[in-house]
């Protein structure tokens, strides 16, 4: 049996961190608690170096060349989750030994990775790819090899059977008990492991009790316990707390594109994707009243593919960015996101930032060689999400003809690339078997005409450039519907939702050079005429 | 030393490899290869004019009731049968779905976009020269707007590329307006179809591709027809139910054909109302 731990060190400034990757190599403290009694209760080496110690306050800390910054708790929870996730590559019994530790059993992988020293590089690379530096060990039992993490920077191979030689070296502080065993083992003047593992045991448990013999055990690398795997559950969501409010879609982009950076990177490392991207603005509360409420009314417009809720009050907006098909490519995903802003501004500064992603299996397998070429799904999607900025979202999409008599009875569907099916790899030789008919073309809305009317027939049109005798007609057909419905519809318009009652007729038009064929109609209830579309 | 060394370029060596295999440039082919063509859907248009060719620009133009639309939506139709993708840019939003359903078109693999009709955006995390460029757009004529509509959404379709046919629908668009549109927007369409199985396909009331149109028809309405009634006398105008078309195409100007026939070609068909049986 053998066993890893992955250890990363001052967690809290490394949480900040790994979302900031510019703060990597600066002194950085972390600081707790509400104004004024803002202390510092994390920092890195180069920060303690720098002379900043916790329990500081802000204001004295502030003093020191240090990056300066406020602890978050979401960030830590999402740093936790990367962690379990770089194991999880490797392993799937993977412990939650505490927040900034993970250990994962290794047995038999071997043939997968490698010897453990290879595992244990690969595990640090790919810490290292989700921002996260940190210290892996191998050893025989989990508690030797959590120590050893713990106690030693980079990699470290404990060979079976020299726990205690090479634990020895560390100071009593790695085994992380209570301060007052710290300072009985400093009275007694044990300061490493070795001479805490060369004390008597019956002694030890005379003065520490039980917990005398763990600490005696754990300092010989000689404590063997199961493995408790822990199943976390699929959950991939980064938070960012900002400085100060963002207004402007631009320095908020560079915020979207890292965290949407980790993201990928951790559905890479479970080798998923994602099909719905959920984005959550907590807006300044200290915006205007009335630019909150202009802000509600641009919200309130949702559609069916993305929805838009306004859940607490105004100060949170939230998007869900839904996908035909799963992808993963943080470039795509942050350039639909900015599209989507941009046509749905959130109305007020942001001041907090949280993106969540679904997870999916990816999509399997690939086009077939014979099969017609279609758009590539991430490019479309992207070429949906600009065409729907010049024209609009509603006015782009597959149209989708209703069971109704309604006329122009259709809905706009968002257009979805079918797969062709692998049987039809000829499909390329078929044809359409259905003979070309006369098709129409509608005005939308329709043109109010003057009509004139002799013996209840049509006989001169006039709607703008339409205009002149009628040559030829054909008429009147009477077509009505959804009588139960009381909205009576504006004069001319094609809302859907409303009843109708009309006579159609075909006219046909004749100037000096040819003719032309027009749908006209009269409504009953108003009794005004319209050209609804032209024979072509 | 090793590094005075000539090495033979890339070109010389595709020379080499081309003479060892026997291949000819097609730049001396003495009869070039047929470009792959589309099938209308009519057989008369089809044995005038080989088909809609792909990685290239046809236009179709006529005036009002010419079977501009009928024939653009027989050829979509026959795209979507081979199961591949489409997409309408219509200018005017013209498009009628229970037409094309009638004519065979699966709407499902149409993408459908509906210019025309401006879009707000509010100020807030919108830069200030997008706003101003927004408020500049909202004073354009109505028309403009919406053929610059088209031809942006075109360009976007066209890079995204992948789709069977792409079709512009400006049939509503007054000649006087599409003249506007710049020559270089027709050369930038053509060679980005150019070389790929992309058909662009033009519809409008007179061409104005120019050179860049690989093919060029003209559509004109010749006769119509009306159900004839069994009982001589007066026929109730109800009775008149309009039958069908009777069309004229004409070839200006073809660059799939092998030899570009003497004059225009014209070729006639007739198109059906839908709801003859």
């Amino acid at each position: 049996m053998s066993f890893a731990a992955i250890y990363v060190p001052d967690f809290l400034v490394a949480a900040v961190v790994r979302l900031e990757p510019s703060l990597r190599g600066k002194a950085v403290a972390v600081l707790e608690g509400k104004p004024p009694a803002v202390t510092v209760v994390a920092m890195n080496e180069r920060a303690a170096e720098a002379g900043i110690e916790p329990g500081m306050t802000k204001l004295q800390a502030a003093a020191y060349p240090v990056e300066l910054r406020q602890r978050s708790p979401a960030q830590e929870a999402a740093a936790h989750a990367a962690l379990l996730d770089c194991a999880q590559v490797f392993s799937p019994r993977v412990e939650e030994t505490a927040a900034d530790t993970v250990v994962l059993d290794i047995a038999g992988l071997e043939r997968l990775f490698g010897p453990p020293a290879k595992l244990a590089q690969g595990l640090a690379r790919r810490a290292s790819e989700l921002g996260l530096e940190i210290n892996v060990a191998v050893a025989a039992n989990p508690d030797a090899a959590t120590l050893a993490a713990r106690g030693f920077a980079g990699v470290t191979i404990i060979p079976p059977g020299r726990q205690a030689e090479r634990l020895g070296a560390l100071p009593v502080d790695v085994l992380q008990v209570a301060p007052e065993i710290l300072e009985t083992l400093d009275r007694w003047g044990v300061h490493n492991l070795r001479a805490l593992a060369a004390l008597p045991e019956v002694a030890m448990v005379e003065r520490l009790g039980q917990e005398g013999l763990r600490l005696e055990k754990l300092a010989r690398g000689a404590v063997e316990r199961p493995l408790v795997p822990a199943e976390p559950p699929l959950e991939f969501e980064e938070t960012m707390e900002l400085e100060y409010p963002v207004a402007l879609l631009e320095p908020l982009a560079f915020v979207l594109g890292r965290l949407l950076e980790q993201l990928c990177a951790r559905l890479e490392a479970r080798a998923l994707a994602t099909n719905e991207l959920r984005l959550a603005l907590d807006l300044d509360a200290a915006y205007s009243a009335d630019e909150v409420s202009r802000f509600e009314f641009h919200v309130s417009r949702g559609e069916d593919q993305l929805e838009t809720r306004n859940v607490k009050r105004e100060t949170l907006f939230e998007r869900t960015l839904r996908l035909p098909l799963p992808m993963l490519d943080a470039r795509l995903f942050l350039k639909l996101l900015q599209l989507e802003l941009r046509a749905h501004p959130p109305g007020a500064p942001v001041v907090k930032v949280t993106l969540a992603a679904e997870p999916v299996e990816p999509r399997p397998g690939q086009g077939g060689l014979f099969l017609p070429a279609t758009p590539a799904p991430d490019r479309l999607e992207l070429t949906l999400a600009r065409l729907a900025g010049i024209v609009g979202e509603q006015r782009i999409g597959a149209a989708e003809v209703l069971d109704t008599h309604r006329p122009d009875g259709f809905q706009m569907k968002r257009f979805a690339l079918s797969a062709p099916h692998p049987s039809s790899a000829n499909a390329g030789l078929k044809a359409c078997s259905t003979l070309p008919t006369m098709a129409l073309r509608r005005f939308r809305p329709p043109l109010a005409a003057t009509v004139g009317v002799c013996e209840g027939e049509p006989v001169r049109i006039a709607a703008g450039e339409i205009r002149g005798e009628v040559a030829s007609l054909s008429g009147p057909w009477r077509n009505s519907g959804e009588w139960w419905k009381e909205k009576t519809p504006p004069i001319g318009s094609d809302a859907h939702g409303s009843n109708w009652t009309r006579e159609e007729w075909d006219i046909a038009l004749s100037n000096s050079k040819s003719i032309a064929f027009y749908r006209i109609y009269r409504e009953l209830a108003s009794g005004a005429w319209f050209v609804e579309g032209t024979y072509d | 030393m090793s590094a005075l060394r000539v090495f033979p370029s890339p070109v010389s060596n595709r020379r080499a490899l081309a003479e060892i295999a026997g291949v000819v440039p097609a730049s001396r082919l003495g009869v070039r290869p047929q470009p792959r063509t589309i099938p209308t859907g009519i057989a008369q248009v089809d044995a005038l004019t080989g088909g809609v060719p792909r990685g290239g620009l046809t236009e179709i133009f006529g005036p009002a009731s010419s079977g501009r639309t009928s024939l653009l939506l027989s050829v979509l139709a026959q795209v979507t049968a081979r199961e591949e993708v489409c997409a309408l840019v219509d200018a005017s939003d013209a498009f009628d779905p229970h037409s094309a359903a009638a004519t065979g078109v699966d709407l499902k693999r149409l993408l459908w976009i509906r210019c025309g009709r401006k879009v707000s955006s509010s100020s807030f995390l919108v830069s200030r020269k997008n706003r101003a460029s927004a408020e500049k757009r909202e004073t354009r004529n109505e028309k403009l707007a919406s053929v610059e509509q088209a031809l942006r959404a075109a360009d976007l379709l066209l890079q995204a590329g992948g789709f069977g046919l792409m079709a512009m629908d400006l049939g509503d668009i007054p000649p006087a307006i599409a003249r506007r549109v710049p020559l270089t927007s027709w050369f930038r369409f053509r060679r980005a179809v150019e070389n790929t199985a992309t058909a662009l396909v033009v519809v409008e009331q007179e061409a104005s591709a120019k050179s860049c149109a690989s093919l060029v028809l003209r559509t004109k309405h010749s006769a119509f027809s009306t159900q004839q009634s069994a009982k001589a006398g007066a026929v109730p105008t109800h009775a008149r139910l309009l039958h069908g078309m009777q069309l004229e195409v004409e070839v200006l100007n073809s660059r799939i054909l092998e030899r570009k026939p003497v004059r225009s070609a014209t070729t006639s068909f007739e198109l059906r109302a839908s709801w003859v049986g």
